[in-house]
Formats: structure tokens, sequence, C-alpha cells
């Protein structure tokens, strides 16, 4: 069980990211958190894997806490070794290296169970088997992003963080990845899935949470969240604006007042 | 008479191109120390001269003067009468390197470490101020009256090839070279060597695999901090060195030869360490052989600014060397 308790993340000391930001997960369910670009979804990873510190970020309230134990200013390498690995935003794969090596490096703090774990990728994902040797940076999106999870998985991880794993593919490839995470997740680990695309992350979570401003402002069951009117309007109104980005940008700013509004009448 | 010509000829060829070839490979093992620590750490060791000589001092230190660098007691392997076998020597060599690895690292963790995060600029500036330090050092250390011979067991041997004198020291170099990249290209397959080829493509994505940055970036030093040592030490062989000893010229070029090596072969290129250091070797020794009748107008000792007119324009073609990469890759 994850942690995620009334948390604050300020960068360079002055810039207030994340204001009391509470995310449980539960063991072997998928929460989904969502929200807009800037909202603070990246920071949460970051916070979890130790990682805020590349960034001249810190947390300054609150803590994370995992399996019981207190992980809130824990180095990046002892969170993974205890359980924890992310599949960043972006991919990040490294593109000098061979898938092979992409994926050892995975397994750096996972000696022991290294072969069973590359086993395990490999059965996951036949195409990155049949592309062992090849460099990364030569790979395709889709590819990319299956050896990004892939490598992911090397270390053996009870909680998968995966930070808007569908960003960039074309739909097929998304449908892929929803796949994927619900297999890696039948097999017991527990995943946190940060999407913008929420049709495609409420529809395989347990849970739901929308973030805002550093803020969770809505959660629930993923099913009724899936339900609700205003998340409907909200993200039907973001994703069926695709094609042009400038005016998707526009009409979710648009929805985001009129999501706010209600929000305060309702509460 | 003819004959006799083309034989003198052949024979100058031949002396030239082999002197040629181990000068670039020493130039070529000096670089690739430099090169591991930037592709790892993004740091321009301008301290890897002073460095390298640290490291010939340490040898000097066990041949010469039959003792161990930091400590008080003799060194049972040399009796001070006789130049140590070729075993013997090899041995201690391996422990200049080590020795020369540690100082690299204590350098990294107490120097660089506590910086990492700041300007690369100002990174550089600290190497740069180590650089000062060590060669105070170096300085003190060489200005004894004794030269501070390294006792290569070859000596002066040459063969004789094509009519040519072909130095013992000249296979040695080749060997050097052949040592020190056949090691880093099966290192660089290894684990640790994984893991730091992944730190040096993206820093942060590699923490995220639980790589334990500090760690590949003390492992960098060490590994240039060893070649340091192994290039200084090839580099002091007669003929190129003076009589086979440390002397205090040997610095300013370690220091400054290596330079335009990694600017012609790209900063983080491993191959680019080696073609580099060939053409640069060459280019320096074919120089001073066939172009002096037509550039004595030059002067004497010319041959050691064409290094410098080749790097300045492979600079104007090609600004990242040729092997280099050409975008900058952190944020
Ligand atoms: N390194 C940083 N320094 C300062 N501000 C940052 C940094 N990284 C992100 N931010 C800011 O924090 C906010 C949240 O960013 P992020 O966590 O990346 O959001 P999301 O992933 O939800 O798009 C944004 O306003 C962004 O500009
Ligand atoms: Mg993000």
């Amino acid at each position: 069980m994850l942690e995620i308790s009334n948390l604050e993340v300020v960068y360079n000391d002055v810039i207030l990211v994340l204001r009391g930001l509470s995310i449980p997960v539960p063991d072997g369910e998928v929460v989904a958190l969502l929200g807009s670009n800037g909202a603070g979804k990246t920071t949460t990873a970051r916070a979890v894997t130790g990682l805020l510190g590349v960034h001249e970020g810190d947390v300054t309230k609150g803590s994370i806490t995992w399996k019981g134990q207190d992980i809130t200013h824990a180095p990046p390498a002892s969170i993974v070794k205890s359980g924890i690995s992310q599949v960043m935003e972006g991919r990040r794969c490294f593109g000098e290296l061979t898938v092979d090596e992409n994926l050892a490096t995975g397994a750096f703090t996972n000696r022991a169970n290294q072969k069973e774990s590359y086993d395990r990728v490999m059965e996951l994902f036949p195409r990155l088997a049949e592309r062992r040797d090849q460099l990364a940076g030569y790979m395709s999106g889709g590819e990319q992003q299956m050896l990004a999870i892939g490598r992911a998985l090397m270390s053996g991880p009870e909680l998968l963080i995966m930070d808007e794993p569908s960003l960039g593919l074309a739909p097929l490839l998304v449908q892929q990845v929803r796949d994927v995470i619900k297999e890696i997740n039948a097999t017991g680990t527990s995943i946190l899935l940060i999407e913008q695309n929420a049709m495609m992350a409420l529809s395989i979570a347990n849970t739901g949470y929308i973030m805002e401003n550093g803020k969770i402002v809505m959660d629930g069951d993923a099913q009724k969240l899936l339900a609700d009117d205003d998340v409907k309007e909200f993200y039907l109104g973001l994703h069926g604006n695709d094609e042009d980005d400038e005016d998707a940008g526009r009409k979710s700013f648009k929805d985001v007042k009129h999501y706010k509004r209600k929000k305060k009448w309702a509460s | 008479m003819l004959f006799f010509a083309q034989a003198t000829a052949l024979a100058t060829f031949t002396g030239a191109i082999t002197r040629a070839i181990a000068l670039g490979c020493i130039y070529a093992v000096v670089a690739l120390g430099f090169v591991i620590v930037f592709k790892a750490t993004q740091v321009l060791n301008f301290a890897h001269g002073g460095i390298a000589m640290a490291g010939a001092l340490f040898m000097s230190i066990m041949v010469n003067d039959a003792g161990f660098p930091f400590l008080p007691f003799g060194n049972p392997f040399v009796n001070g009468e006789d130049r140590p076998g070729v075993m013997v020597w090899i041995l201690l060599l391996a422990i200049a390197m080590a020795i020369t690895a540690g100082l690299a690292m204590v350098l990294e963790r107490v120097a660089i470490r506590p910086m990492v995060g700041q300007p690369l600029f100002s990174l550089a500036i600290i190497t740069l101020g180590i650089e000062v330090a060590i060669s105070a050092f170096n300085r003190d250390a060489v200005n004894t009256p004794n030269a501070r011979s390294l006792e290569f067991p070859w000596g002066t041997n040459f063969w004789e090839i094509l009519g040519a004198n072909v130095n013992h020291s000249y296979l040695v170099a080749v060997l050097a070279a052949a040592f020190s990249f056949g090691v880093v290209f099966f290192f660089y397959r290894s684990r640790l060597g994984v893991a730091m080829r992944a730190v040096a493509f993206d820093q942060e994505a590699a923490m995220a695999q639980g790589i334990n940055v500090g760690r590949v970036f003390q492992i960098a030093w060490a590994i240039g901090g060893a070649l340091a040592c192994l290039g200084a030490v090839v580099y002091s062989m007669a003929p190129f060195g003076p009589q086979g000893a440390v002397s205090s010229d040997l610095h300013p070029v370690l220091a400054f030869r290596a330079l335009p090596v990694i600017i012609l072969g790209g900063l983080d290129s491993v191959t680019g360490a080696l073609i580099g250091g060939l053409v640069i070797g060459s280019a320096e020794v074919l120089a001073g052989q066939y172009l002096s009748g037509y550039t004595s107008f030059l002067g004497v000792g010319y041959q050691a600014i064409v290094p410098y007119v080749i790097m300045l324009g492979v600079l104007l073609v090609r600004p990242y060397g040729l092997f280099g990469t050409p975008e900058i890759r952190r944020v």
C-alpha cells in the first residue's frame, strides 16, 4: 500500500506545485490520476520515486509511506529496491543502448531475479524479443513505450507508476498499452496510472483521482467517475478535438472553469 | 645510386610511420581517459594532465626510488642495481595505475561531487584549480637532483626493419593502446559499464532505474586516472620522453597535446579518441619528417603546432568533433 498524505512540493524553494495532495494506492489495484497539463501529476510521480532533487524540488510538508515505511526523502535507488518503479513521461529510453541493455539497466537493483524478469518482459512484449540488439533510439514511439514499460518491470516492482504511457501514441497502440497494463495488474502489481486520456485510464482503474493545481478536486470509484456528467463533458470535450490541438486547449480551459464553478456549487 | 636513394627513403618512411603510429597510440590512451570522464559526468577534466603526471611519478617512486607512494617502507621488488624484469615492471605499473585511480577518485569525491548540479563551466574551473595544485606538487617531486627514471625493461632497444630502427617501445605503445581500448570495450558491455552509458545518456532516467549516479561518477574518474597514469608512463618511454625518465617537460605536453586529439575526435567519443590520437600523432611525426625541408622559415619545432592547425580546421567544419555527439542532451 502506497500512501501519499497531505503532500506539499516546492520547486526552487519558491514555486509551490503540490498543495496538500493525498492519494492512497491499495495493493493490487489500479489507481488513475487524471488532470490537465501542469496540474502536478509528474511532480507527484517524481516525489514518490525520489527524483525531485534532480529538478531542484523538495517535499516541504506531508509524507509518503510505502508498506508502512516512510520513504518521503529516500534516495531513488532504495525506493526502486523497495519495490516501486516508474515508467517516466516521454518514455526516456536510453537511445544509445540496445533493447537488451536498456532492460539490463532496469534490473540494476534486481540482479538475483534478472533472468526471470527478462523472460517475463519478453513474453509480454514479443516485439522487443525480435529487436533485442537494436539501438533504442532507432525504434518507433510505440516500441519505445513498450521498452520503457519493460525496463520498469525488470526491477520486479510491486507498484508501477506510469506517467502518461499513452501520450503521443496512435489509438491502436493506446489499446495495446491498455491491455498490457491490465495484464501487468493481473499478476498482482499495483499501478498508479497517470493519464490525460481519462477514458482509457478510468476504463481499467478501480479508483480515479482528478487533480488540478496540485490538489485533488474529485475522486471516487472509476466506473462512477466514468459515468459522471462533469467528468464526461470535460474529458470528452478535451479528447473530441485531438486533431486540432489549439482548439482543444481553448476548449479545455473553458471547461475547466465551468467544471470548477459546478464543483463549488456542489460542495 | 638510385637504389640506395630509394632504400634510404623507404627506411626513413618506415621509421617515421612506426613512430607516428606509436605516438598516436600514446595520445589515444591519454585522450581515452579524458573522454571516459567527460562522457559519464559531463565534466571537462582539465586536471587530466596533472593526474597523468602524478601517475608517472608514482611509478618512478616505485622503480627508481625503490619505495611506495605515500608509504614509508621500501619496495621489495626493486633492488636498485638491476632493472626490474618485465613481469615485475608490469606488476608495478598496475599498482601505479591503481594508486592514480585512487587519487582521481579522492579528487572527484572531495572537489567535484559537492559541486554536482552547479553549471558545468564552474566544474571545469574547479578541475583547473586541481590541475594547478597537482602541478605544484608534481614540480616539487620532479625537481630532485637524481633523474626519475622509469626503468623501462626494454630501454632503448630496437629492431632493424627495412633499414630503419624501430624501437621496442613503439610496440609497447601499440600494446598499451590495444589494452586500454580493449578493456574499455568490454567494460562498456558489463553491468557497470552499461549503467555508466545509461548515466551518460540520461542521468535522471538512470536514477529512476536505481543506478547510483555518484558511484558511476567515481568509477569513471577511477578509469580516467588509471588510463592517465598508463598514458604518461608510455609517453615517458624513449625516444618520446627524454631517456625514459619523468621530467617536468612531460607535463605541458600531456596537458595540452590531448586537447587537439579530443577536440578532433569528439569529447564524448571513444572511437574519436582512437582516431584522433592516431591522426594527431601521425600529423606531428610526419610533418616533422617530411615538411621540414619546405618550412624552415617557420623555425625549429614548428611541427608542434601542426596538431592545433588540424584541430582548428576540424572545428570549422564539425564543431563537435569528427565522432562527437552534436546535440546537447541535458535539459
Ligand atoms: N523543475 C521545475 N521547476 C519549476 N517548476 C516546475 C518544474 N517542473 C514542473 N514545474 C511546474 O509544476 C507544475 C506541475 O508540473 P507537472 O508536475 O509536470 O504537471 P503535469 O505532469 O500534471 O503536466 C507546472 O506548473 C510546471 O510548470
Ligand atoms: Mg506530466
